[in-house]
């Protein structure tokens, strides 16, 4: 090969500057997103929620709220409006109680492992449901598991069945019992209806639309 | 695989205690792979002895730390070769090395016979944190940044003294990254989506980013080392390759933004740039094709009238290196592409789709090449100067590649399925989900994944005998 190069197209030198100068540009464009991404994914408050105003990951309280996923038709697809106030587990949590609720739940859902069976936001093990929207679910909304567990509520149905899940089995593939402690049972459905509150750019698709064809569910009341 | 014999340096010496955790742990990922195969055809097994979650919890575990073993005793094993230098601190490289692997012990066993906590910080700290692939708890975190940095000093500090070649340079800079992105998947939070915003950081910016280039420098130090090809050539395609890989995979780290409860913007920004993904791969496949193909010309072109001429002087690693190249583009480019825009993702997001391309990208990008170099170990450790393929190294290759092969097309199949009836029709959902499930077609395609699961251990049983064997049988050849 010739001393000198015949162009910079076979120059090392152009190659490790220019992969540089590409790696670098994408690395500072990456980080300066993330901080604005880092601000719209952060918590709101309290105040937001009763403000109304809309925040993509609403405050631990909005368990507080009545949720629902319905479809936008400017966005095209749909989004959790949050409602009117209703009890969780029979009373209204306060800032400090609802957030130590949602830490606790968020523990228990990695202590146990949830994501290892089932996908969260989407993210996780293929074999069991996903549970973004599990609080949503129809067979919670339509009485169907309360009857089951014997519970008057959706969430106390919903902790019942976490605390004793191989008693309530609805297919063969069962979800073992995985010694979930009452008031971790209750911190896990707290975690999860949070996270049906959770602005997923319509994540999953078409959910109420099967909660209207089984009947009951989000769209249908 | 055993004997050290022909090494002259601790730094290769050390590679290969490296490369033999590796393979141990390989056989137990696909054993624990095997029961959760088991598990979804018979959810009676096991059941509420070694659930599922922990089958799996194990097999994807020791699936990244085999991996990462033979990540770093390929770069223990490339420091002598590139630096011309002894590595720095070989007693203190030896001293992390068994610490390492006491405490990847102590993991594994309290994930198998513990398995899960209360709802506590102790849990997160001492049994395992629930965040897949990321699992270790928390103690095991800090020891593993002790090690790496261990690790790391011994890169740098031997890469200082020495020659610093091109591919030497690349691989620093790359560990450099690679070892702090792990950093961002060490803290705790309430938020699930500020959780999986930054967990994808060190899985992502992993095996999309700071993966894919140490590939390519490994790629690039096999093919000197194997073929004999030309420094400079193969250094400039590594400069182009870290070009095109991080400049399409950083940004492309948006493809998992889209869902998680992340601004829309990221629907543009993680589709344009994973969509140019692929492009690399299909450049470091085209290098490779290309680089075997010209030193065999050279060769025979050289070679005396009637003589054989091989380029190669070690076909296994070149096999599977090969394998990688093709690999890479087909797991990871073309089945990552599949299911990269958010047109599409929407509804294969968390499905067996999702898995299909798991397997053969892992597969395909990186034990492949990670196997070519534990040959590579063998056959300088046997002190052997041209190794050739066996009888059971051709098995091996046949066997673990056919299986794999037969897994991904059974989860697309079942992906599809999946996508059609449980996302598409129902919409998602507790019976969405299971209705899907219990299709003939889900169940038949679990059925073949379970078959060709175990099609792939017969062929890892082969390539662990061969491991075993090929050095002594072919350096007595010698
Ligand atoms: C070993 C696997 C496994 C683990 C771990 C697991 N689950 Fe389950 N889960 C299942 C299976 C299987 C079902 C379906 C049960 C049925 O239909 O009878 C299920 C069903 C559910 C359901 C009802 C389905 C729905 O869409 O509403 C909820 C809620 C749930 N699990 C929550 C959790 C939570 C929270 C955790 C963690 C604390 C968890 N699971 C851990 C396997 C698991
Ligand atoms: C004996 C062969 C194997 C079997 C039977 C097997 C089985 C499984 C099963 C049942 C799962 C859980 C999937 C789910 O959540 O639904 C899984 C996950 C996974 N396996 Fe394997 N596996 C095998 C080999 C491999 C190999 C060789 C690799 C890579 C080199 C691999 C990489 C993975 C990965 C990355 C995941 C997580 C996938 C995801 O979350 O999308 N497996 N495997
Ligand atoms: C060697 C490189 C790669 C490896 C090892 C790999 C591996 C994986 C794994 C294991 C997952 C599942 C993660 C989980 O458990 O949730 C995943 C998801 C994904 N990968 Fe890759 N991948 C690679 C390259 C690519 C490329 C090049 C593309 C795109 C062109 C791509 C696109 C995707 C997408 C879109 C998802 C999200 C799937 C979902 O929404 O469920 N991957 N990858
Ligand atoms: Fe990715």
């Amino acid at each position: 090969m010739s001393k000198k190069n015949a162009s910079v197209w076979t120059s090392i030198r152009f190659w490790r500057r220019s992969a540089a100068w590409v790696t670098g540009t994408a690395t500072v464009l990456l980080i300066w997103l993330t901080f604005n991404t880092m601000g719209q994914i952060s918590m709101g408050s309290d105040a937001d929620l009763a403000n109304g105003v809309k925040k993509r990951i609403p405050a631990p309280t909005v368990i507080n709220y009545h949720i629902d996923y319905v479809m936008d038709q400017k966005r095209g697809h749909e989004v959790p409006v949050i409602g009117q106030k209703e009890p969780f587990f029979g009373k209204q949590w306060s800032a400090e109680e609802a957030a130590a609720l949602l830490h606790h739940g968020k523990l228990t859902s990695q202590a146990k492992n949830c994501m290892n069976c089932h996908t969260l936001l989407g993210n996780g093990a293929y074999y069991a449901p996903d549970l973004t929207k599990a609080w949503l679910d129809p067979r919670w909304e339509d009485g169907t598991m309360a009857a089951i567990t014997g519970k008057n509520s959706k969430e106390e149905a919903m902790a019942e069945f976490l605390m004793h899940p191989s008693q309530y089995p609805t297919h063969a593939r069962m979800m073992p019992n995985l010694n979930i402690t009452q008031d971790e049972a209750v911190a896990l459905v707290a975690f999860l209806k949070h996270m049906s509150s959770i602005d997923t750019n319509g994540f999953p698709r078409n959910f109420s639309q099967n909660a209207k064809r089984l009947e009951g569910g989000t769209n249908a009341h | 695989m055993l004997t050290n014999a022909h090494l002259k340096y601790e730094s290769q010496k050390l590679g290969m205690n490296y490369f033999r955790v590796a393979i141990v742990l390989f056989g137990a990922q696909l054993l624990l792979g095997l029961v959760a195969a088991i598990q979804f055809m018979y959810p009676g097994f096991l059941f509420e002895v070694l659930d599922f979650s922990v089958a799996r919890m194990v097999h994807i575990n020791a699936l990244v730390v085999w991996m990462l073993y033979a990540m770093i005793g390929s770069v223990y094993y490339m420091i002598p070769d590139e630096t011309g230098e002894e590595v720095v601190g070989a007693g203190l490289g030896k001293l992390a090395f068994w610490v390492l692997t006491a405490a990847v012990t102590v993991v594994v066993l309290v994930y198998i016979f513990i398995q899960i906590g209360s709802g506590t910080e102790a849990t997160i700290w001492l049994i395992n944190e629930g965040r897949e692939y990321i699992e270790a708890p928390r103690w095991a975190d800090i020891g593993i940044v002790v090690v790496v940095l261990i690790f790391y000093w011994n890169v740098f500090a031997t890469f200082m003294k020495g020659k610093r070649t091109g591919i030497m340079t690349v691989m620093v800079a790359d560990l450099f990254a690679l070892a702090g992105l792990y950093l961002a998947g060490m803290f705790f939070t309430d938020n699930i989506s500020m959780d999986q915003y930054w967990w994808w950081w060190v899985i992502h910016l992993w095996v999309e980013a700071t993966w894919e280039v140490f590939v390519g420098a490994l790629a690039a130090y096999g093919l000197i080392k194997i073929l004999g090809a030309k420094r400079e050539i193969v250094e400039m395609w590594l400069w182009i390759e870290v070009l095109m890989l991080f400049g399409s995979g950083i940004l492309g780290l948006g493809h998992h933004y889209f869902w998680i409860g992340t601004p829309e913007y990221w629907w543009e920004i993680g589709a344009l740039f994973s969509a140019l993904e692929p492009v690399p791969l299909v450049a470091m496949f085209v290098h490779v094709l290309y680089d075997w193909g010209k030193e065999q010309g050279h060769m025979e072109a050289n070679a005396a009238e009637g003589e054989k001429a091989h380029a190669v002087n070690n076909t296994p690693a070149m096999a599977w290196i090969a394998t990688n190249a093709f690999g890479n583009f087909l797991g990871a480019g073309i089945w990552g592409f599949f299911h990269t825009l958010p047109q599409v993702n929407i509804y294969t997001h968390g499905t067996q789709f999702t898995a299909a391309h798991g397997h053969l990208a892992f597969f395909g990008a990186y034990a492949t090449i990670l196997i070519g170099m534990m040959y590579l170990g063998v056959q300088g450790a046997s002190g052997i100067k041209k190794m050739t393929m066996t009888f059971k190294t051709k098995m091996a290759l046949f066997l673990i590649i056919f299986g794999l092969l037969g897994m991904t097309v059974a989860l697309t199949i079942a992906g599809y399925e999946q996508v059609l009836v449980e996302r598409a029709d129902l919409g998602g959902g507790w019976d969405a989900y299971f209705t899907a499930q219990n299709l003939p077609w889900m169940v038949q395609a679990m059925g073949w994944r379970l078959a060709m699961g175990v099609v792939t251990f017969l062929g890892f049983v082969y390539l662990l005998w061969d491991l075993l064997t090929i050095g002594k049988a072919q350096a007595k050849e010698a």
